[in-house]
């Protein structure tokens, strides 16, 4: 529909809208997240849920305790190798469409338990991340803009076509891997069909050439 | 109570016990026991049950690797070169037998006395890893030898629940040994230097290079 006939319309009063607007305003306006939290990133959750910063103004405000209820999770906090795979069976049980935040340095990366034995490089090696926060903790102005940003993107999603989301393609996996623990390391270490390592000039490390990749 | 006297102490009522205190060069100059495996539970026992002791409360289990180092020293040998004797400087390598050690740290809260650091070291790295449990002694090293089993694989006889409690359980590895190789996961790394420059640039040459 044509965007300048649709304010026209409803200068009269008249308020036009397409299945698709509004089944991405449902859904964006009451993300019910997953009420989990790993490390000190869940603090700061927390504290945007509460009365200070209320995440409630975003329609965000219940936190189910149950993953067939929910359809945002927030990975807040370091994710160990032996809870890596508790996040992603709790991802596989959550109904689709779902989304998930990567909150804090930990859940992004590793942090800076990065090189570590005991610490999963970022929860992206096994599901599906749409929006990172950096910080250590984030701020909770920080989560509430990847909130922000999360809604903008389920806003943009097509209900049709090729650039349709994940959970409307058939044949698409909404479960994924769970890691198994091995005698070393988790098994496999990363899931590549969802994991795909950055390209980084490895040789030029350091140097400003790297960037140029 | 100074630890010159506990030793003595122990020495007169537990029979056998060999003692030894490590002296600490720093200037906390905290020294601590050491007791010998066979004789560690009686000597425990006796330093919480003394009247005049009483260290009714262990704060603190830890861990410590100590490998095998390689010492070389020149030593004049005498050689038959070319027909005639004469004295040759050699640099002799051997190498000591490496341990682990657990350290106690123990306290009294009746007299309020401590620090006293307790240590037990074991025979070797791979099966003489065998210490007593102290956890009988004091209950709240239950969990921390628990850890130290975890870490570095010490397995201490009498311990009422003897599994790892940080890792998984078919974990083969102990992590806090020197001698430990950690997961090759080094695919991506943004800010890489030193080692780890290193093995992300392995991973990238063995993907084929980028």
């Amino acid at each position: 529909m044509d965007e300048k006939l649709k304010t026209e319309l409803s200068k009269q009063g008249i308020f036009a809208t397409s299945l698709q607007e509004l089944y991405n305003w449902g859904r964006r306006s009451s993300l019910w997240p997953l009420n989990f939290g790993l490390a000190c990133c869940a603090i700061e959750m927390i504290a945007t849920t509460m009365a200070r910063y209320d995440l409630a103004r975003f329609g965000a405000e219940v936190f189910r305790p149950s993953p067939r209820q929910a359809d945002l999770m927030i990975v807040a906090g370091t994710v160990t190798k032996k809870m890596a795979p508790q996040v992603v069976r709790l991802y596989n049980q959550m109904p689709e469409p779902k989304y998930v935040i990567s909150m804090g340095a930990c859940a992004i990366s590793g942090g800076p338990f990065k090189q570590g034995y005991n610490v999963l490089k970022g929860i992206d090696r096994y599901i599906p991340v749409d929006v990172y926060i950096p910080g250590c903790p984030p701020r909770p102005e920080a989560l509430i803009d990847a909130f922000i940003m999360l809604q903008k993107k389920i806003d943009q999603q097509q209900l049709t076509g090729e650039d349709r989301p994940r959970h409307l393609t058939a044949g698409q996996p909404s479960e994924f891997v769970v890691p198994r623990f091995g005698a070393h390391d988790l098994e496999p270490p990363q899931n590549p069909a969802v994991w795909h390592p950055p390209l980084v000039q490895i040789a030029k490390a350091g140097t400003d050439e790297s960037r140029h990749d | 109570m100074n630890l010159d006297t506990i030793k003595s102490e122990l020495q007169a009522n537990v029979p056998g016990c060999r003692l030894e205190i490590v002296l600490n060069p720093s200037p906390s100059a905290q020294h601590s026991l050491l007791v010998d495996a066979e004789h560690g539970f009686a000597v425990a026992r006796f330093l919480r049950d003394a009247s005049d002791l009483r260290f009714d409360f262990c704060s603190n289990v830890t861990g410590v690797d100590w490998p095998s180092k390689e010492i070389s020293a020149k030593v004049k040998v005498k050689k038959i070169v070319d027909g005639v004797e004469s004295e040759v400087e050699e640099i002799q390598k051997s190498s000591t037998q490496g341990y682990l050690e657990v350290v106690y740290h123990l306290y009294s809260q009746d007299l309020k006395s401590g620090p006293l650091p307790l240590r037990m070291r074991t025979q070797d790295r791979d099966r003489g890893v065998h210490l007593p449990s102290l956890t009988p002694i004091w209950r709240s090293a239950e969990f921390q030898e628990r850890e130290v089993f975890d870490l570095f694989g010490v397995i201490f006889d009498g311990h009422p629940d003897l599994r790892r409690i940080l890792m998984w359980d078919a974990f083969q590895d102990h992590p806090m040994r020197k001698d430990y190789v950690d997961p090759d996961d080094f695919e991506y790394e943004p800010t890489a230097h030193d080692q780890v420059l290193q093995r992300a640039g392995q991973h990238l040459s063995q993907a084929g290079g980028r």
